[in-house]
């Protein structure tokens, strides 16, 4: 086993392992009463403007939003951890038919495995704090070593031989 | 007719009752029944769906306009019920999918895992399993609900998931520890690697499945940066306009309603055409590896490799086309993963002729 191949493989298994044991702890413990929230605060929403009552309708649909705006990240983040983990695994067994040095395989294996980890990491730090530039430049770092190390992989697949 | 040729070398890699052989047959069956689920749903539940959760919000719209909050409490409840019906569906496709691209992975990952024969078949046998119980309890959350549940929140049904999906990860783990073992020992492989070749189809599948996860990435990153955020703030401006109109009963409800559904219409195909970019090229990726295994004619096994991908391409693009063309790209959009599912059971049937051919020729059957 080359040293890109167990990176890549070991790397894949143990993000896929943490990506759903997250999964499952979002499930279990956080998933049902987020979703309560969300839908009780939309509820409260339209009953709070059934009864005129404006300030209610706007604190209501804040709450909402702060929800979802947190549901929809963490829902993101265990899916893709995930995914990422997945295609780390099947890049490190196929990484036979890559046709480039040795060396860079290597390094794009950290990079993947780095941009795996990072990017769904920076999506989830957006909600601790909502709006974080620090957050969202993390996610954004992520995803741009996976997509620039995946797209230089692709071109050692092209590069190969029949 | 070079599949009729059954080298020892790749038979040796795909023993009878194998955990591989299992991983790949129930692997490819879990995609391929995830993936059917997907299209009956997007075609029979998905659109009806959207259309009562439109109708209901319009209700309690006039349910506030009336005054009337304990009618607005109960179209609530109703509403929950149909957001939870939508959302298990999608979840019982997705988990389904991606159990049979795990098992998939696990079958690539054999000969590396130092454990007992046995104990292998048993975890490819508790990964299947889990992978088809962890889809049919999240489907069943909706119908079950917290009926004789002791739990103040979790279903039956939740309870049936949640452990399906623990059984998927304790064998993950338990996959990991062999592989951890292979790696401390350096020991040989416990079985032969897979066969490595450079057919056409193989090199087809592997660059189609790099392109199309490519693809999907930069769509996925396009819609981060430019709609996620604008999306989110325009879902709160649209619920505080519709509470506002309904509130001082001027008109304009309606077309709020109409632009709340339009702004999940946007949302749901921009997600749908990201994540089933990436995964069908996952998918192709992973079909690479088993190519060896379809006992098929070459022209046949070419043939699904152009439908699959075909189909790959064809789903999100008219499902991102549902937007200007309406239920016309909609159609097309389910055609494509129609040819998908088309692809992948062609494949199958040429992996099951395969393993029937080795078992006939082994003498296993008899």
């Amino acid at each position: 086993m080359s040293r890109a191949r167990k990176l890549l493989v070991f790397g894949g298994i143990s993000l896929a392992v943490f990506g759903m044991l997250y999964g499952l702890h979002y499930a279990v413990f956080v998933e049902h009463q987020t979703l309560d929230r969300m839908g009780g605060s939309l509820a409260e929403a339209f009953m709070g403007a059934a009864e005129g009552n404006v300030l209610e309708v706007d604190r209501a649909v804040d709450v909402y939003a702060s929800t979802k705006y947190n549901y929809v990240r963490q829902v993101d983040v265990h899916s893709h951890w995930i995914g990422l983990a997945m295609l780390m695994i099947v890049l490190g067994v196929a990484l036979d038919g890559v046709a480039l040095a040795e060396r860079l395989q290597v390094w794009m294996a950290v990079a993947l495995l780095t941009g795996s980890l990072v990017f769904p990491l920076g999506v989830v730090l957006q909600t601790v704090r909502h709006g974080a530039v620090w957050a969202s430049m993390l996610a954004i770092l992520g995803s741009g070593l996976v997509t620039v190390s995946l797209a230089v992989l692709a071109w050692g697949f092209i590069r190969q031989r029949a | 007719m070079s599949t009729q040729v059954m080298p020892t070398q790749i038979a040796a890699t795909f023993a009878p009752m194998s955990a591989r052989r299992l991983l790949i047959f129930g692997g490819i069956a879990l995609i391929a029944g995830g993936m059917l689920f997907g299209d009956i749903f997007a075609v029979f539940v998905l659109h009806q769906n959207g259309g009562q959760t439109g109708q209901t919000l319009l209700a309690a719209t006039e349910a506030v306009r009336a005054g009337n909050s304990l009618a607005v409490k109960q179209i609530f409840e109703h509403l929950g019920g149909l957001l939870e019906d939508h959302g298990t569906k999608l979840d019982a496709h997705v988990h389904m999918t991606d159990a049979g691209y795990l098992a998939i992975l696990l079958a690539l990952l054999q000969p590396y895992v130092a454990l007992p024969h046995r104990r292998k078949k048993l975890l490819a046998g508790w990964f299947v399993s889990g992978g088809l119980f962890l889809p049919v309890g999240i489907f069943l959350i909706h119908y079950v609900g917290l009926a004789y549940s002791p739990f103040a929140s979790i279903g039956w049904a939740s309870v049936l998931a949640d452990t399906a999906g623990a059984v998927l990860i304790v064998v993950l783990i338990a996959e990991a520890w062999g592989l951890w073992r292979f790696l401390r020992d350096n020991s040989n492989a416990s079985e032969p690697a897979l066969p490595v070749d450079r057919t056409w189809e193989r090199r087809t599948l592997m660059g189609g499945g790099v392109v199309l996860v490519l693809l999907g990435f930069l769509y996925g990153a396009w819609y981060a940066g430019f709609d996620l955020y604008r999306h989110e703030a325009r879902e709160v401006g649209i619920l505080k306009t519709m509470l506002d109109r309904a509130t001082v009963a001027q008109g304009g409800t309606v077309m709020a309603v109409a632009n709340y559904g339009s702004l999940a219409a946007e949302k749901a195909v921009k997600i749908a055409a990201h994540s089933h970019l990436i995964e069908f090229g996952l998918l192709a990726m992973l079909l690479s590896f088993v190519q060896p295994y379809v006992q098929l004619s070459d022209t046949w096994k070419r043939r699904w490799v152009i439908v699959l991908l075909t189909g790959s391409i064809v789903l999100p693009v008219f499902v991102l086309l549902e937007l200007n063309l309406g239920l016309l790209a909609g159609g097309i959009a389910d055609i494509g993963g129609l040819l998908v599912i088309v692809g992948l059971t062609g494949m199958l049937v040429g992996v099951l002729r395969y393993g029937g051919r080795l078992d006939a020729v082994s003498g296993v059957s008899q």
